[in-house]
């Protein structure tokens, strides 16, 4: 144990830190890195295996039988973000859980998109 | 690992059920108590959700860290919210951490946004000036937006440009940050402007 490990588990905004951690067994990285704040997950219907998943993991299938982003998960999780990065990337692992495609992530939204999100901001 | 492309979806086929849409980003910036969630409050169609990330040791490769010595874990609070756009596309609205020392936050929050808006207030236009640096050196498209409080300020658009140091190609609007429409209008101005620039590109 380091020195400062009596401080790792408390944080003075948060309070007590054990509980965040203990969900994912203390993996602070995702096994699935493509996990941005707005990235689309969603559950998929057909059931699989669900012994060996934790509350926590249900909780999340129940909640994405719509789509949401990774950051409404981890809100209505009340948990850290990269806590729901890890739970999220056990289950997109699995299969339960698919996301958008993460390449179009990764480029600029084109012009025929962006269209539509003017189009789609004036309409509100 | 499954993944199903929106555009998969014919209207009216059953596949509806696997649709993930899309999703796009705009970063709402500026200092601390400018009125960035009150912006995202607006126009958000959902009351704004507020999202933690733990910096912890795993994260401290960051030098921003200087400064908070002693201290192994700290909460950056993301408020957001969400406009949806069509069953295809989802926008966020993201509002920075108000404090400097979370710079890192910005470039996950930046990463494949439309644009940003730098919501400054006349009264501490100094609080714009990271954010205006941070979208500058990135390229990425951004409008200042110019929170107009109450009792505040009468400056003309060109004394808060040149307070701001920043040129005409920044688009720059007058707003109320507690007001839908003017929040509207700050959007598409936005997402106008990044087109403009991708038509520049484009050409």
């Amino acid at each position: 144990m380091s020195p400062r490990s009596s401080d790792w588990w408390y944080d003075e905004a948060a309070g007590p830190l054990v509980r965040p951690y203990a969900l994912v067994s203390g993996r602070t990285r995702p096994t699935w890195g493509r996990l941005n704040l707005a990235t689309q997950v969603r559950s998929i219907r057909t059931s699989t295996e669900t012994g060996s998943l934790s509350v926590e993991h249900l909780e999340i299938i129940k909640l994405c039988r719509k789509p949401l982003s990774v950051a409404e998960v981890a809100a209505y999780l009340h948990a850290p973000l990269v806590v729901a990065k890890v739970l999220l990337s056990d289950l997109i692992q699995r299969g339960d859980v698919i996301t958008s495609d993460p390449s179009r992530m990764a480029t600029a939204p084109d012009l025929n998109l962006l269209q539509k999100v003017l189009d789609g901001v004036r309409a509100i | 690992m499954v993944s199903v492309q929106s555009d998969r979806l014919d209207s009216g086929q059953p596949r509806e059920e696997l649709l993930v849409p899309s999703s796009v980003k705009i970063v709402v910036a500026g200092g601390f108590g400018v009125g960035k969630t009150t912006m995202v409050g607006a126009v958000s169609e959902i009351t704004p959700l507020r999202t933690e990330e733990l910096l912890t040791e795993a994260g401290t490769q960051i030098d921003d860290l200087a400064g908070v010595e002693g201290k192994n874990t700290t909460t950056v609070a993301l408020d957001f919210g969400r406009i949806t756009i069509n069953p295809e596309v989802v926008l966020y609205l993201f509002g920075t951490p108000g404090q400097d020392r979370f710079w890192f936050m910005w470039d996950e929050l930046s990463y494949g946004a439309i644009g940003a808006v730098v919501l400054v207030d006349t009264r501490r236009l100094d609080g714009g000036f990271g954010a205006i640096d941070f979208f500058e050196r990135r390229g990425i498209p951004f409008v200042v937006a110019v929170n107009c409080f109450e009792g505040g300020h009468s400056y003309s658009e060109d004394e808060v440009r040149h307070a701001l140091d920043v040129g005409d190609n920044v688009p720059l609007v007058l707003c109320d940050a507690r007001d839908r429409e003017s929040c509207k209008t700050v959007l598409a101005r936005v997402i106008e402007h990044a087109m403009s620039k991708l038509d520049h590109a484009v050409a």
